[in-house]
């Protein structure tokens, strides 16, 4: 057994064991911890794999970023987390039968199609870093950019969805400033005129 | 015995379809939870990815690899905005409940 099977192994079984945890654990923040040991291990894979941009990317993104996104939400909402499990059990055997089912029709198209490629990964010359970033920038520019549009886009939808009107926040509507008529803000009073004395 | 040399292609594509199975039924089982349905959806995204991975690393086509970081890009738009309608259905609802997702319509 070589030391990259050993590994592999190794890391399955962690990544599956915790894949499970995360699915069946009671308390969100610790399915949330189990998700970060998930990604750990997955990036751990995929450096066996040669795909180091990849893994570090998925250790800064996913477990700098979105993880705390995650675990700032459980922590601030205020929810009886119990209360949602009502009927768990019931749920098991569809879960495990549709669970199972799957697992069964893919690995039997995944050993039956006897999907080739080499014995072992073969090396990509240069470093993977410098051969993914000639790959985006070269080829792949434009849907990079639509990625770029993208997150543009969830920034502001999130924003727009979460934000909420202070009362006393001071500013301008520009709606209303277009909207104004003269009779809104000039009043012609006709009075008699003053005489001199 | 072959299992036990350097791991081959499809023992990488079994462990992403055994994720991917232990997802789905996750999303089975936390039917009512909008939060571990989310984590659910992020671990059925990665099985994808580690798929691509071992194709790109076992056909020796980088493509593959410029794929996955797209979908690492939507799926982080993805989890934010997601986060985003469930404060939104919190507050509103005082709930995470899927059930109660019909509150936020108009």
């Amino acid at each position: 057994m070589t030391f990259q099977t050993f590994i592999f192994y190794a890391f399955s079984a962690i990544l599956v064991f915790a894949a499970l945890r995360v699915v069946t654990t009671r308390n969100p923040v610790h399915a949330a911890l189990w998700l970060v040991l998930c990604f750990f291990t997955m990036a751990g894979i995929w450096m066996l794999l040669k795909a180091e941009f990849l893994a570090i990317a998925l250790v800064l993104v996913y477990v700098g970023a979105v993880m705390v996104l995650f675990l700032f939400v459980v922590m601030m909402l205020d929810v009886n987390f119990d209360s949602m499990r009502t009927n768990f059990r019931g749920y098991i055997p569809v879960g495990f039968t549709v669970g199972v089912l799957v697992l069964l029709e893919m690995t039997l198209v995944i050993v039956g199609a006897r999907v080739g490629g080499v014995a072992s990964p073969p090396v990509i010359p240069g470093s993977n870093t410098s051969a993914l970033g000639r790959l985006i920038y070269v080829d792949f520019v434009y849907p990079f950019e639509i990625a770029a549009v993208i997150l543009l886009v969830a920034i502001i939808a999130a924003i727009a969805l979460t934000h909420r009107k202070r009362k006393e926040s001071k500013h301008q509507d520009p709606g209303a400033q277009v909207k104004v008529r003269r009779e809104d803000r000039v009043r012609l009073i006709s009075m008699p005129s003053e005489t001199r004395e | 015995m072959q299992l036990l040399t350097t791991p081959a292609l499809w023992q990488y594509l079994v462990l992403g379809a055994i994720l991917f199975a232990i997802s789905m039924a996750g999303i089975f089982l936390n039917r009512k939870n909008v939060l571990i349905l989310l984590m659910a959806i992020e671990l059925m995204l990665l099985a994808v990815n580690l798929n691509f991975i071992a194709f790109s690393s076992y056909m020796a086509d980088m493509a593959g690899q410029v794929f996955v970081f797209f979908i690492l890009t939507v799926a982080a738009a993805e989890s934010a905005i997601g986060l985003a309608i469930l404060v939104l259905l919190f507050r509103n609802a005082g709930s995470i409940n899927v059930d109660d997702l019909g509150k936020l319509k108009g």
